[in-house]
């Protein structure tokens, strides 16, 4: 468990880098999916990731250490969303320059880098 | 004794947050979106004027949304540096409010230019005023995702394949900041800017601090157009409509400067020699960069756009030197170039509104039809390259003093020679813009007089002279400017102050 989430988070971040690299629209968009993914993940364990430990307490128990911290946590629905509106307007974007310019090679869109 | 709420600090907010509800309420009516916004744009700017004298006089003001007391709940912060920052940033709403009236297609106007440009005001002021990391992230991504709209709206080709690269490369900065909160919350536990300040300067672990450092360097880099990570600016800001441009030039990009100082002075403090010698390097980096990208440039708009980098340089290269005279420059630096960026951008509108181009090659004359943009060109391009009385020399000459007097003669060379190319960029569009004569292949560009020109399209000279006579104001009645600056150094300089009214020690 205290290895696998750091490797998942790992490959998820280096797998979103690689895709962003290409020059496919597609590989683009699984690419930015993917980096939201890493990063909400990784906030997500900040937190800390136990099991068995159900948040029902008797009023003498303070059993803290035993619990997730749960502010990651809402921190991490937060993100999600922002990530995921982001992610829709990538697509929706990406999309439309497929329809406007033709084209799903990302090296091909350099009419704004050409100096005339 | 009852705790009077500092409401001062929430006007801002509130009036721009009101305007967009307002206009959403009156969507599809172009018109009445149009008086709501320059209304707002005005009690903004009123609004931001009564925040600056409270901070000014009252010091630092503090709000804690909801009541929940300082390290748990969200703070929102005015200290000089934000009240300021939330100033100028409403001059410049102001001005290009009133410019966009004329120079927005209606068709752009109709599909909500109107209520988007006030959300992204919204989350500027919100990212000057935060004092908390996470509750900054949200501000930055209320401000991107409304950028982003800004920068399709309209959906020309160009625009379009600027943005896709403008998208990509936000949406990673913004993954390296939510990384950087992560890091800092997992070893400090806690998200309150002041709070993170003590906990920082004590934590034992000094190395995973470093590396939440690292991510938002990079994550504000991305933002600021620091040098490895500029390359989006120019490929995507010349791009949309000019008031959009001019907007987006003058304040994103200082946003992320904004962000830069807020961090490396109230909390990666703990090791100045190392972080701020790589700022150093950035910065010269930055600098000479962004202007080789203006030279190579013979476009109008994407000369100016290739500044924007360079001089984001000069103003991280003042928060490296961290001198109290060094910030004080980095802040002149970012006011002087909020309102000359915008005005040179504004002017760049209007040229082309009587040439029909913006390429360099297909311009010319304006000095002979039009003296009166002349003149206003001439301030602020003479300004930005750093001519003498004008406001630019005052922050390049702080700067370099600040630079002589901690030994770092490298930088100071390196700026001065940037000056010199700017100065060289400049005149390139001065002379084939303003002094050439006008090119004979253009066979029936649209011939205004000046007269008509200032009665067709008053709005946009009514802006750019508004945002002259800003420059000129702090070119040559500085007395104001420079205490103001002082004081703000010292206060970032020593971030008691600012924690001890957070944390109501």
């Amino acid at each position: 468990m205290n290895l696998i989430i750091p490797l998942i988070i790992g490959v998820l971040f280096s797998a979103s880098l690689f895709l962003m690299f290409q020059k496919s629209f597609f590989k683009l968009i699984i690419g930015v999916i993917l980096f939201g993914y890493a990063t909400t993940f990784f906030l997500f364990t900040v937190g800390g990731v136990t099991k068995n430990a159900p948040p029902l307490l008797s009023e003498a128990e303070v059993a803290v250490d035993q619990l997730a911290d749960p502010l990651p946590q809402a921190l991490t629905l937060t993100a999600i969303v922002i990530s995921i509106g982001v992610q829709l307007f990538v697509i929706v974007l990406l999309k439309k320059v497929y329809e406007e310019v033709g084209t799903e090679d990302l090296d091909e869109l350099n009419t704004t880098d050409k100096i005339k | 004794m009852t705790d009077t709420i500092p409401t001062l600090l929430l006007f801002p907010l509130w009036v721009l947050l009101a305007a967009f509800i307002f206009c959403i309420f009156s969507w599809n009516r172009a018109k009445v979106q149009a008086a709501i916004a320059i209304v707002a744009g005005f009690l903004y700017l009123a609004a931001a004027a009564g925040l600056f004298m409270e901070v000014y006089r009252n010091g630092i003001q503090v709000i804690q949304i909801g009541n929940w007391p300082a390290p748990f709940g969200i703070t929102l912060v005015a200290d000089l540096l934000a009240a300021g920052m939330v100033l100028i940033s409403a001059v410049v709403a102001f001005a290009i409010i009133l410019y966009s009236l004329q120079d927005i297609s209606a068709a752009r106007k109709k599909k909500g230019f109107y209520p988007v440009l006030l959300v992204m005001m919204f989350g500027v002021c919100g990212s000057f005023l935060t004092g908390d990391i996470f509750n900054l992230y949200v501000w930055f991504e209320v401000m991107l995702v409304a950028s982003f709209v800004l920068i399709v709206l309209g959906n020309s080709k160009k625009q379009l394949e600027g943005a896709v690269k403008y998208v990509t490369l936000s949406f990673i900065s913004s993954g390296f900041l939510l990384t950087g909160s992560a890091i800092l919350y997992k070893l400090t536990g806690t998200l309150n800017m002041a709070d993170l300040s003590v906990a920082i300067a004590q934590h034992p672990n000094q190395e995973l601090i470093t590396v939440s450092a690292v991510f938002f360097l990079t994550g504000f880099g991305i933002k600021a157009a620091l040098f490895p990570f500029f390359s989006w600016l120019p490929a995507s800001y010349p791009t949309p409509p000019i008031s959009v441009v001019g907007l987006m030039a003058g304040l994103l990009t200082k946003v992320g400067v904004y962000a830069l100082i807020r961090f490396f002075t109230l909390l990666y403090t703990y090791d100045v020699p190392a972080t701020h010698s790589v700022l150093l390097v950035l910065a010269g980096l930055t600098m000479f960069f962004g202007v080789l990208g203006a030279i190579a440039q013979r476009n109008f708009k994407k000369i100016l756009s290739s500044h924007i980098v360079s001089q984001i340089g000069y103003m991280i290269m003042g928060l490296a030197l961290f001198t109290p005279l060094a910030i004080a420059g980095s802040i002149f630096y970012i006011i002087h170039h909020i309102l000359v960026k915008t005005n040179l951008f504004l002017i760049s509108g209007i040229v082309k509104i009587t040439n029909g181009h913006y390429a360099l090659r297909k311009l010319g004359g304006v000095y002979d039809r039009y003296p009166f943009i002349t003149v206003l060109f001439a301030v602020s391009a003479f300004s930005l390259a750093g001519i003498p009385p004008l406001s630019g020399f005052w922050g390049k000459f702080i700067l370099a003093k600040a630079g002589l007097a901690s030994e770092a003669y490298l930088i100071v060379a390196v700026s001065l020679l940037v000056g010199l190319l700017t100065l060289f960029s400049i005149s390139k569009i001065w002379v084939s813009v303003f002094w050439s004569a006008s090119p004979e292949s253009d066979s029936n560009p649209p011939q205004l007089d000046g007269r008509t020109l200032f009665r067709r399209y008053y709005c946009l000279l009514l802006a750019s002279v508004f945002l002259t006579l800003c420059t000129l104001g702090i070119s040559f009645y500085p007395d104001f400017l420079i205490s103001f600056l002082e004081q703000t150094a010292e206060q970032l300089l020593n971030p008691d102050s600012y924690i001890n009214a957070v944390l109501k020690k």
